[in-house]
């Protein structure tokens, strides 16, 4: 069994927020071009022109239909990836060392050179997170895009992870959770981020803000002043307009 | 690729791509890419890329072709097309769907001499461009936006989820992160966009004007409305003719020199209008000095918003919007726009030499799209939202819906439209798209009858102004009016999802005359990248390039990129070499003008004047003097923008600078821009106006009127008897309300929901599903259903079901949908695909499973006097598919899962290998922990 480090320098991850996500998988493909040709892919896609296509994907959106009594209805998008826990039970459950997770920054990552395909991680991970490579018999998974983050060729404001620099509605971020000043942890805070099953104690590092309440509408209206035309007429005939 | 024209950075390794990401300066996406963007590699490598011009060597459909050489192509070309132009050039019909070169092939049109050309607006959205234009000089998207930083009420109308795409994604999730603001969306399904709205209010299609009345309504009742900007930036004061049956009824009245008058209460007495001096009468009876009778514009408006129509108990019937909601919505758009106003210690100078120390703006802000267009009377909607839009005085101010520069133009933009085309071997009078001015300028016979093909501006749809694609193929086939010799067309699926009514598309194309055997529509030409659905049916294949490896230009003369805050325009540049025997259409419209010798193409010699191509051609052709498709870097030395003689080094301006150019307004430029002084004389210096006139903004339509007057028989240009009815009935000054003809002609017990399509937003604006990636997000579309709506019809969750209309009928899978208008389904639209095209195996969920809405929706309708008519909004001829309506029954055979009806094959296409497992990237030569450790090191170079 592989074991975690006792503590991370940094907690890089993702906060991603479900009022604004409109559920247009602009994350899930920018993810997949880039990784595809990154340090865990390629990510395959089994019978790409064919009856069932199906493949590999980090990052993928879910839709639901949110009903809850004393709440509005509504549609709701959910983008799911690897949450790079501080516990992550894919780590530990791992025979080979394969699966690690970095003692600098805390991204979870698999080695393919000595994974041996037996899926454990992705039977031990709660998130459904892992995703399984037929070609290679390995597992693969979000690298938090650490062949991007650190690339110093890159400007320094796109080092971040591809679904965070390709949302269109900004409803991702990225940063260093264990630095309470840093744009994720703040953001955090302000706006009631949750655990994503917090009973599984996973400790993931990633966190959701979750679609605020709307509003039940309180009853109002305009008064009336005039209610036909001939009532128009009389007052407006009165009112001085120079524009 | 796509009208949402992001910029995009394109990376290579080894003369591959490896990523594709958005260009973080680019104006119009600003570094964010949306998931089609992002699949760009697998569309660009897609196993469904045409490699060789084709010459048709089956019948017609059968997808049987012979490759041929581009000489040989060229040849056939120039050939068919010269003999049309020495014989009558309006028999080239010329259609070109989803192009982003119109100012090219529009002009290429023009030149030959034909003025049967258009693009896919007639059956997208030109209700919300021609609304607007002829109302504020200006409209949604591409000509105004939302002022996404300061409004503090957003409400969209009928957008679907992919429309627009990232200015509007990037938009709501900037209004989303603002405290106070709130995001109304009105829409009878509630996803994408809708979903993360504030307030959701899933309207019944087709009714949102009715909405909008009773808003305006109420606004009107309760005097929340702007009369200040009313009287100084509309023509709400002017006098309008009261003088019923005759001639001058309805027209503005006007003194000698052509000056709109108004009554001046201060000296009680009718006077020319004079902005900020003049105090006139918004409501009253008046007489002018020869006893005519007059009543201010205004009067007008609130006779028609304060009538019986927009009373809310009827309103809350047909809209499905409660009472309450529509007084508490109206109360909510007052506090915002007049209690909660946006100053901005901004000195400006109107154009009626009034100083203003700040700029005032009503942070109310609307946005609009397809769903208020593709009905009826969707041309009517848009002009209630914009005159909702006037009310509130919240038009281009901070907070408020705001200009894109070229626009605001005059109320209709000074460009005619052809009326007919040239002589034999002549060069057409105008172009073949404009703004009609009035009855004068339409595209009629003597006899009243159209001239145009596809009968855009004509009597039956006058103000067409983006033409009427979808009745194309139809009148070439019935020869209404004419038989035409060669229909070409480019970007446009209309033997499939582009046709509203796919069976009969293709009859269309393959029906031959009885007398001679030949086929009714005689030659189709047709350039598409990719072996869709359309390319079987053509004569002569030219295949296009991908997106990447072709030069394009978004033009300030076509459809321009600017942002409230600057004008701007771009190239894209190839980064691929085509590896196939393909060329980009824009090089090929350019070779053809040059075989056929057309004028402005060559010199007197006949030699090419752009031998370069597509980009020598948009470095140096000039519209006008100084003026040409891309606005910056011009002049010699590239010193000027906007005019300027052309600049040979402009392309690697543009290049250096990211592939576009942005010119921005100063802050005091950029508001109330219709009378803003400063800036309107900008816009001239820029070419971009004529004169720095200020633009009114019409709550009333004299022209409209002039036009309902001609349907009574006034003036020299009247139409004929079968259109007057129509016209008089269609054509009002003031924007009003009308139930589209389904909802009242089809029993609504028999037929009774209405049925909607949309795009997913991981496919917008395109229709292809080769694309590897995408068609694991999507291959297979639902026809959505609310429970309740199901249940009545014992119809369970994904049940295959029957959709039926009057016109057809189509089996599908039905999905549960809570967050759906109980009275409307709907499903994605072009999911379902044709067996054998786009490279797809035979099993292919898009073949088996995924359907076409456009089987039961037909391009004609049948009146009840048996008299047929386009199903396209009476005024301006839009396609009109969100008027479908629809029932919907369980299927008997639940285990066949296969949709109805399953049109037989086309030949499946096999130019590429198409391999069982694809595994894109880059072969890595080191091991993962000599990558890992290598992170943060500068060896793994960005490529």
């Amino acid at each position: 069994m592989t074991c975690l480090p006792d503590k991370t320098d940094k907690k890089l991850g993702l906060l991603i927020d479900l009022d604004i996500c409109v559920g247009c998988h602009a994350c899930a493909v920018n993810c997949k071009e880039w990784n595809t040709s990154g340090i865990t892919g390629p990510m395959e896609d089994i019978k790409p022109y064919g009856d069932d296509p199906s493949g590999v994907w980090y990052n993928r959106i879910h839709s639901y239909e949110f009903k809850k009594p004393g709440e509005v209805d509504r549609t709701v998008y959910f983008p799911k990836s690897c949450l790079h826990c501080e516990d992550a039970p894919c780590v530990t459950v791992c025979p080979t060392g394969a699966s690690l997770k970095r003692s600098e920054d805390g991204i979870v990552l698999v080695n393919p050179d000595v994974c041996i395909g037996c899926k454990l991680c992705s039977w031990a991970c709660p998130y459904g997170a892992r995703e399984y490579d037929t070609t290679g018999g390995v597992m693969q998974k979000c690298t938090l895009c650490v062949d991007k983050i650190y690339d110093e060729t890159i400007p320094e404001e796109r080092r971040v992870p591809s679904c965070v620099s390709t949302c269109p509605a900004g409803a991702r971020h990225f940063g260093d959770f264990a630095d309470p000043e840093s744009n994720v942890s703040k953001l955090a805070a302000a706006n009631d981020a949750r655990d994503l099953f917090p009973e599984m104690e996973t400790k993931p590092v990633n966190q959701y803000l979750p679609p605020r309440k709307r509003q039940i509408h309180k009853e109002k209206s305009l008064n009336h002043k005039v209610s036909n035309v001939k009532d128009a007429m009389l007052r407006w005939a009165k009112l001085d307009f120079t524009g | 690729m796509c009208a949402c024209r992001c910029g995009i950075n394109v990376h290579l390794k080894d003369g591959r791509i490896k990523y594709i990401e958005g260009n973080p300066d680019h104006p119009v996406n600003k570094g964010v890419l949306c998931a089609k963007g992002s699949a760009g590699i697998m569309q660009h490598y897609s196993p469904a890329r045409l490699t060789s011009p084709l010459k048709r060597v089956g019948p017609r459909g059968s997808g049987e072709f012979e490759e041929i050489s581009w000489d040989e192509a060229m040849d056939i070309a120039t050939e068919k097309l010269r003999a049309v132009r020495n014989k009558d050039p309006k028999r080239l019909a010329f259609f070109t769907g989803r192009d982003q070169s119109q100012a090219l092939t529009g002009w290429f049109s023009a030149k030959f001499g034909t003025h049967n050309y258009a693009a896919h607006g007639g059956f997208c959205s030109v209700n919300m461009a021609a609304a607007g234009l002829y109302s504020i000089g200006g409209s949604f998207w591409e000509f105004g936006e939302p002022d996404w930083h300061k409004t503090k009420y957003f409400m969209m109308f009928g957008v679907a989820e992919d429309h627009d795409s990232n200015p509007i994604k990037k938009g709501i999730g900037t209004i989303k992160k603002r405290a106070g603001t709130k995001y109304v969306s009105i829409n009878p399904v509630q996803s994408g966009y809708a979903a993360i709205a504030d307030e959701w209010l899933g309207i019944r299609p087709g009714t949102d004007g009715l909405f909008v009345g009773a808003l305006i309504s109420e606004l009107i009742k309760a005097e929340k409305i702007d009369f200040d900007f009313l009287v100084r930036y509309t023509n709400s004061p002017w006098l309008v003719i009261d003088n019923q049956g005759e001639a001058n009824n309805g027209l503005f009245a006007r003194d000698e020199e052509g000056n709109p008058l108004c009554f001046d209460v201060s000296r009680n007495v009718v006077t020319a209008m004079q902005v900020g001096k003049s105090k006139p009468a918004m409501v009253g009876e008046f007489e002018l000095v020869d006893g005519t009778k007059v009543i201010p514009a205004f009067q007008h408006i609130i006779q028609e918003f304060l009538s019986e129509k927009y009373e809310l108990s009827y309103v809350e019937k047909e809209t499905g919007i409660k009472t309450a909601d529509i007084k508490r919505i109206a109360a909510e758009i007052a506090e915002v726009a007049f209690s909660e106003e946006i100053t901005l210690d901004v000195p400006w100078t109107d154009s009626y030499g009034t100083k203003h120390d700040k700029i005032i703006g009503r942070p109310v802000s609307f946005h609009a799209m397809r769903g208020i267009a593709a009905h009826k009377n969707g041309f009517e909607t848009c002009r209630m939202i914009h005159l909702l839009q006037m009310l509130l005085g919240a038009i281009d101010g901070p907070g408020s819906f705001r200009y894109k520069p070229p626009f605001p133009r005059p109320t209709p933009p000074h460009k005619k439209n052809a009326k007919k085309s040239a002589a034999p071997g002549e060069v057409a009078e105008a172009e073949p798209l404009g703004f009609p001015a009035g009855p004068e300028d339409l595209a009629v016979d003597e006899n009243g009858e159209p001239t145009r093909l596809d009968k855009a501006f004509s009597w039956e749809y006058p103000l067409a102004i983006h033409g009427m694609m979808h009745m194309s193929l139809h009148n070439a086939w019935a020869g209404d009016p004419y038989k035409v010799d060669v229909f070409m067309m480019y970007m446009a699926n209309m033997a499939w999802n582009s046709s509203m009514n796919v069976e009969n598309a293709l009859k269309y194309m393959t029906d031959k005359d009885p007398e001679t055997g030949e086929y009714k529509i005689p030659y189709i030409i047709y350039s598409d990248a990719f072996y869709s659905e359309t390319v079987p049916y053509a004569d002569l294949i030219l295949p296009d390039t991908t997106y990447l490896e072709r030069w394009d230009a978004i033009s300030m003369l076509d459809r321009p990129i600017g942002t409230a805050e600057a004008a701007a325009d771009s190239i894209r540049q190839p980064v691929l070499e085509p590896d196939r025997d393909v060329r980009p259409f824009q090089d090929v419209v350019l070779d053809l003008g040059v075989r056929l010798g057309l004028p402005g193409m060559v010199d007197d010699n006949g030699a090419p004047l752009y031998p370069g191509g597509y980009s020598d051609y948009l470095v140096n052709h000039e519209r006008a003097p100084g003026v040409g498709p891309l606005s910056g870097w011009r002049g010699e030395n590239g010193e000027s923008h906007g005019k300027g003689v052309p600049n040979k080094n402009q392309m690697q301006k543009y290049i250096e600078n990211g592939c576009y150019w942005e010119y921005e307004l100063e802050e005091a430029e950029q508001y109330n821009r219709f009378a803003n002084q400063a800036y309107l004389e900008t816009a001239t210096k820029m070419g971009w106006m004529g004169s720095p006139e200020p633009i009114v903004l019409n709550v009333y339509n004299e022209m409209l009127q002039k036009f309902h007057l001609a349907a009574e028989g006034h003036g020299e240009h009247v139409p004929p008897e079968h259109a007057r009815e129509r016209i008089k009935t269609y054509f009002n000054p003031v924007p009003t309300w009308y139930p589209v003809q389904e909802h009242v002609d089809i029993n609504s017990d028999e037929f009774p929901l209405s049925a909607l399509t949309q795009r997913p937003a991981h496919m917008y604006h395109s229709w292809g599903s080769q694309n590897a990636w995408l068609r694991q997000l999507t291959s297979q579309n639902y026809l959505y259903i609310h429970p309740k709506t199901a249940k009545e019809k014992n119809i369970d969750d994904l049940d295959w079901v029957w959709i039926e209309s009057p016109h057809g009928k189509v089996k599908v899978q039905a999905k549960y949908m809570e967050g759906l208008n109980e009275g409307t389904v709907w499903t994605w639209n072009a999911i379902g695909k044709r067996r054998g095209a786009w490279a797809l195996d035979e099993k292919s969920p898009e073949f088996q499973k995924a359907f076409l809405l456009n089987h039961v929706i037909s391009e004609n309708l049948t009146a009840d006097d048996g008299s047929v008519r386009s199903n396209s909004d009476p005024v301006t001829g839009q396609g009109a598919w969100f008027d479908t309506r629809v029932k919907v029954g369980r299927a008997d055979n639940q285990s066949d899962e296969t949709t109805s009806p399953l049109i037989e094959p086309v030949k499946f296409y096999d130019k590429y290998q198409r391999p069982d497992v694809l595994q894109y990237g880059f072969k890595k030569n080191r091991s993962f922990d000599e990558y890992e450790r290598s992170l943060g090191t500068t060896e793994e170079k960005g490529t």
